[in-house]
């Protein structure tokens, strides 16, 4: 079982919920990874005419084949499998673009993925409302070093290495929207070459 | 008045000092001997000649120098000034506020001449005569916001009011006590303040938004917030803490009454009038652990607040590890005597 029971947290970070299908002039689903798992299950409940007006946007990451086939079989009008959320994201920005009145967004899966397609499609102007995220899969945070700005995906450990100016970092409880990050400080700022062990904190 | 503006420097070599006249009219935050958080706000109206409460937006000897400062954190790193595209009118109305607030209660200072849109602005301590058409951005060398916080002490955030909530969508921020702007444009209120420990469990934060969604025009409201800084350092920012952290070690009985600021917000509310815009200034004053104990309630009181401080407060405050010390330097100027109530210095 892919979902996660996240701790009490900061007012910062956004509450994840669970899928469900809705009535909508489209459906555009964007996921990554176990994410695939919550458009399986909706599945289950939706009759054959809501795929017609469906496209998914599946990026597998470690899972490689293991859901795609099953979400290539839903029979969605469009559906496209790449490799990376970058890779993806001119066709995202464009899928949201199209978008009409009453188009439902789902997204699904890692937090880095529900936060840059939440992001992107805020600023294409869908309300809030049409939006729906439900957390699968990784724990792993995108972080961004608040001194050089640098993204570094897919972080497990807390300290972690700035994958751009290479500091140390600890992992701040404060998440941007806007950055679909959360914030990393220089761990050893008071004390250069202090750096305490690496804990796994995310999975 | 006229005003003795210093040349100083508020990095480097640090020669940032407050004269006399500074230290008297210092906004010591705490009006008993002990703190914990509280919506401590009231309305910001003239109040005691000399004081920091006295006008709209306050000028002192260190404009000359902060606005210095501001401009060089502003070259090292640009992104400390946003403002989403919608919190322009917004910029527009600040520019008016802050115009029309220091030419009349400044105008030894400062000058604004209108006529209909076209406006002459005069500010004598940084040398500027510029003339410009109200509500024209391409009339001015900068976007409003940013052109008006270039010539005006303290950070600024810009709050755009909507679904009941306060967005920081603008902001000109870089004498912060280690937020970051660029990091949190566009949160709302909870979310921006979301690492601070406590407030959120006693209530703080659904009181004060509440008080701050209902400001009105004209009734601008103030509070004092504060928090300790190594060395008179405006930029405490989170980017650049990887270099200003390391300060904090080294103090000891020796230099720490040199060294050891107070770091004191006066932040105030005002309602904007064209954009419906909450404008939030936050005006940073240090003072020296020195200078402060020149005040001799200053300086027991300060005593029995650091050492009495929680423990998570200390900790979000950032001087966890130095308070041992303050207290023990701090000590030496509290023999127990009661103090009387409210923040000024008892010689007047």
């Amino acid at each position: 079982m892919s979902k996660t029971e996240f701790p009490p947290s900061i007012t910062s970070r956004p509450v994840y919920g669970e899928l469900e299908a809705r009535s909508g002039s489209g459906h555009l689903m964007i996921a990554d990874a176990e994410g695939a798992e919550a458009i399986l299950d909706l599945a289950k409940s939706v009759d054959t005419g809501f795929w017609a007006k469906a496209h998914i946007i599946y990026i597998p990451k470690k899972t490689g084949t293991k859901f795609s086939g099953q979400l290539e079989e839903l029979g969605a009008s469009q559906y496209y499998a790449g490799p990376s959320y970058e890779a993806a994201q001119g066709r995202i920005r464009r899928a949201l673009q199209d978008c009409h009145m009453g188009t439902q967004v789902y997204l699904s899966g890692t937090e880095s993925l529900m936060g840059q397609a939440m992001a992107e499609a805020t600023a294409a102007g869908i309300p809030h409302t049409a939006i729906q995220t439900e957390h699968r899969g990784s724990t792993a945070r995108r972080m961004q070093c608040v001194h050089c700005k640098g993204i570094t995906e897919d972080v497990t450990t807390d300290p972690f290495e700035c994958s751009h100016c290479g500091l140390s970092l600890f992992v701040r409880d404060h998440y941007s929207r806007r950055l679909a990050a959360f914030q990393g400080v220089r761990v050893d700022a008071e004390d250069p070459g202090n750096i305490p062990e690496k804990v796994e904190l995310f999975k | 008045m006229t005003i003795q503006f210093n040349d100083e420097t508020f990095y480097g070599d640090f020669t940032f000092k407050n004269s006399d006249w500074a230290i008297k009219r210092f906004p010591f935050p705490f009006h008993e001997d002990s703190y914990m958080y509280s919506v401590n706000m009231e309305p910001h109206k003239s109040y005691r000649p000399g004081s920091v409460f006295e006008r709209t937006f306050d000028v002192d000897e260190h404009y000359v120098s902060e606005m210095k400062d501001r401009a060089r954190v502003l070259a090292n790193d640009p992104l400390r000034c946003q403002s989403l595209p919608h919190m322009t009118l917004a910029g527009w109305d600040l520019v008016e506020l802050i115009m029309e607030a220091k030419a009349a209660e400044y105008p030894d200072l400062f000058e604004l001449h209108k006529d209909g849109n076209r406006w002459r602005w005069i500010n004598k301590p940084l040398g500027i005569d510029d003339t410009f058409t109200f509500l024209d951005e391409s009339t001015l060398p900068y976007g409003p916001m940013e052109y008006i916080t270039r010539q005006t002490q303290g950070d600024f955030a810009v709050l755009d009011q909507r679904d009941d909530n306060l967005w920081m969508d603008a902001g000109m921020v870089t004498t912060q006590a280690d937020w970051s702007l660029d990091f949190d444009i566009g949160m709302n209120f909870f979310e921006w303040h979301a690492p601070v420990p406590k407030a959120h469990e006693m209530g703080i934060f659904v009181r004060a938004l509440k008080f701050l969604l209902n400001i009105q025009q004209g009734q601008p409201a103030r509070r004092l917030n504060w928090t300790m800084t190594v060395n008179p350092l405006l930029d405490t920012s989170p980017e650049n803490y990887h270099k200003w952290g390391v300060m904090k070690q080294g103090l000891a009985m020796e230099n720490i009454g040199e060294k050891q600021h107070l770091r004191v917000e006066l932040q105030t509310f005002f309602r904007l009038p064209r954009s419906n815009a909450l404008v939030f200034p936050i005006r940073c004053y240090l003072i020296s652990f020195n200078d402060l104990v020149t005040v001799p309630k200053w300086a027991r009181r300060l005593h029995r607040v650091i050492r009495d401080l929680p423990e998570e407060l200390a900790t979000y405050k950032g001087f966890i590890d130095n308070r041992p010390l303050m207290v023990e330097w701090l000590s030496q100027f509290d023999d127990g005597t009661p103090t009387s109530d409210g923040i000024w210095p008892d010689d007047d």
